[in-house]
């Protein structure tokens, strides 16, 4: 029991356990660097250099002018777009997999190319949409645009779930009562739930993230990750740091909270 | 152990009238009649794809017919939707909730009537079937025969009029399955409720059932005591289905007497006129049927020792497996070939190998008459259905 005297044993038995650590290490260190800046106190607007520790940007995260606005757009848009595509599009991926109509499989094939579909050419297609029909841009161009994009990745996460779903648990729930409404509601909407779930926070993801077709689609309104983009011309400010640490920690944060609730449901 | 049904719920009749079902052109059910008297357990047997699943479905209410009527207890349910028909469900692979552990699976019929206090009545239903310290596990984390009782618990707590069972032990291994299917019977003989079962193992059926409804492509083809099944088939089916028979191609000479007088090749054969079902008019065909366990075997060098009154077949055996506790032949005679002949192995011939002459020989009370238009195959290739 020497690991020292056979180095290359003790190589080979960790190096699956050393190549983790470092592909994890190689996603994180952004993150790291992020949070790190975030406590900076930078000479000059670009808070690119390591001056000293602060936490004024923490004490004061929309000390900044216009950051809290478009952080507040930013979340007003992610929660409806979410709220709205994750709704249709588990209507739609219900309709997909359990019904058989005209022209099903050509709406299968079609719901897959806002994925597929550069972003520019859906951006740029989207606003001359908008303008054709004398739309205004705003809150409402960006939000319907979101939706268009969450919804394929709504539908094909819940679509999975649901045509991996045994029918005859709908019947045997209905051999045991429940009336149509009762058993959509005590058996399929649960089953279906970790579906829906992973298209809805996929949703939000993409919506809080995207620049491109919302930079296309937003007229005068400004959200955040086009904020920081602006912001990056004339100078950044620590706050950016400070909500860009804060939504990682919310996001590792529900991660393990849904991996804990997970363990304590296998034990019991 | 307690009985859970209370008194008046022991179980109603079920009628089936003129019921039948198509998809397009396809007909899963013939048109059939069917009554299936208050507190029985019956079983519809037959391969997969004969419709008795279908019919079962029609019953539960998840499938509607395309003619005919369903009653319980005298009472049409046939434009009922199914969470309204007081019957309930063994589903094949059970069909158990994942998201809800034991506890919640069983109490789901309870609560979706509306009954708010379910716990003792979920915790003697556990009881008895034996689960009662995996009520807060998944149904993912049970065995298969602990998934299946869970699956008869959770149909029986709602004190159903009719429990239906649908294929419910394709899914368990040999062992286990016997010991449900005891397990099943006792289960019925407690609470008394009227079962139907479905099944394709024909020994399933006949060790469970007090009447078993054999069915073939669509439609019935025999009902009956399983002893009445086995002993007098109707049609060639049920003969080769349920259990083997060796059906002998015969021409009829003389209708007249008690027994029926045939010829096969150059023997002789008696068939009692009672064991008959089929009309026979001299000169035409007659099958005659008989069990192998019914024949006996005899050297042909002893045929001066078999008793007189006993149909007779001189043959040769062509193949002969020990068994254990028979030994199982193959005869090549005149009359037919490949009868199959079980014997005891009680006192063993040593000269009943293969290649010898032999005389086979049985009572005629023993043999049954089947019309001979039948295809006489019909049956023999479905039995070895795969589990599932």
């Amino acid at each position: 029991m020497a690991p020292l005297a056979t180095p290359a044993r003790w190589l080979r038995r960790h190096l699956v356990v050393i190549a983790g650590l470092g592909t994890l290490g190689y996603l994180l260190l952004p993150n790291v660097v992020v949070t790190v800046f975030s406590f900076n106190k930078p000479n000059g607007r670009f808070n690119y250099q390591w001056q000293h520790f602060s936490t004024d940007a923490w004490t004061h995260p929309c000390g900044v002018a216009d950051l809290c606005g478009s952080l507040s757009l930013s979340l007003r848009i992610a929660v409806w777009a979410t709220l709205g595509a994750t709704a249709l599009g588990t209507a739609i991926a219900f309709a997909l997999a359990r019904h058989r109509f005209r022209a099903r499989s050509s709406v299968s094939t079609l719901i897959f190319l806002p994925m597929a579909m550069p972003e520019v050419v859906m951006a740029a297609s989207l606003a001359t949409l908008f303008l054709n029909m004398g739309i205004s841009f705003g809150f409402w161009t960006i939000l319907i645009a979101h939706i268009t994009f969450c919804l394929s990745f709504v539908v094909t996460a819940v679509k999975a779930r649901v045509m991996s779903m045994d029918p005859r648990l709908e019947q045997a729930a209905q051999d045991l009562y429940a009336s149509p409404l009762q058993t959509f509601l005590r058996v399929t909407l649960p089953i279906a739930a970790p579906g829906i779930a992973a298209g809805a926070l996929l949703s939000f993801a993409l919506s809080f993230d995207d620049f491109i077709i919302t930079n296309f689609n937003a007229g005068s309104s400004v959200t955040f990750p086009m904020y920081v983009w602006g912001a990056a011309q004339r100078g950044t400010p620590v706050q950016i740091n400070v909500i860009g640490t804060a939504m990682f920690a919310t996001a590792v944060l529900c991660v393990l909270a849904g991996q804990l609730v997970g363990r304590r449901r296998k034990r019991s | 152990m307690t009985t859970t049904a209370p008194a008046g719920t022991s179980g109603t009749d079920v009628r089936l009238t003129g019921i039948s079902k198509t998809y397009g052109s396809f007909t899963a059910v013939h048109p059939l009649d069917l009554t299936v008297p208050a507190g029985s357990f019956f079983a519809l047997l037959g391969a997969s794809g004969c419709g008795k699943t279908t019919t079962l479905r029609m019953i539960a209410g998840l499938e509607e017919p395309s003619t005919g009527t369903v009653e319980l207890a005298g009472r049409n349910v046939t434009g009922l939707p199914a969470y309204k028909r007081p019957v309930n469900t063994v589903f094949q692979s059970y069909a158990l909730f994942p998201h809800l552990d034991i506890y919640e699976n069983v109490a789901f019929g309870l609560r979706r009537r509306g009954i708010k206090s379910v716990k003792k009545q979920v915790d003697e239903m556990l009881e008895l079937v034996q689960l009662g310290d995996l009520a807060r596990r998944r149904p993912q984390q049970l065995s298969g025969g602990q998934q299946q009782r869970v699956a008869v618990a959770r149909a029986l707590i709602n004190h159903p009029q009719v429990l239906l069972l649908d294929e419910p032990l394709g899914a368990l291994d040999l062992k286990l399955r016997r010991q449900m299917q005891l397990e099943l019977k006792r289960i019925q003989h407690e609470v008394g409720i009227t079962f139907i079962h479905v099944t394709h193992d024909q020994e399933e059926a006949m060790t469970m059932a007090d009447t078993v409804a054999v069915m073939n492509a669509g439609r019935i083809e025999q009902l009956g005591a399983p002893a009445d099944l086995y002993e007098t088939p109707r049609t060639t089916f049920v003969a080769n289905f349920l259990g083997t028979s060796n059906l002998i191609t015969a021409d009829v000479l003389d209708t007249s007497g008690d027994d029926i007088l045939l010829r096969a090749s150059h023997t002789k054969l008696a068939l009692p006129a009672t064991r008959c079902t089929a009309s026979a008019r001299t000169g035409e065909k007659l099958l005659v049927g008989i069990r192998p366990e019914k024949i006996t075997l005899t050297h042909a060098d002893d045929a001066g020792s078999v008793p007189d009154g006993r149909n007779r077949i001189t043959g040769r055996i062509t193949e002969s497996s020990f068994t254990g506790v028979s030994t199982q032949y193959l005869v090549d005679s005149p009359a037919a070939s490949g009868l199959s002949v079980y014997e005891q192995n009680i006192e063993r011939d040593s000269r009943l190998v293969p290649g010898a002459e032999v005389v086979l020989h049985w009572n005629p009370g023993h043999s049954f008459g089947l019309d001979a238009a039948q295809n006489i195959e019909a049956g023999t290739d479905v039995e070895a259905e795969g589990a599932g």
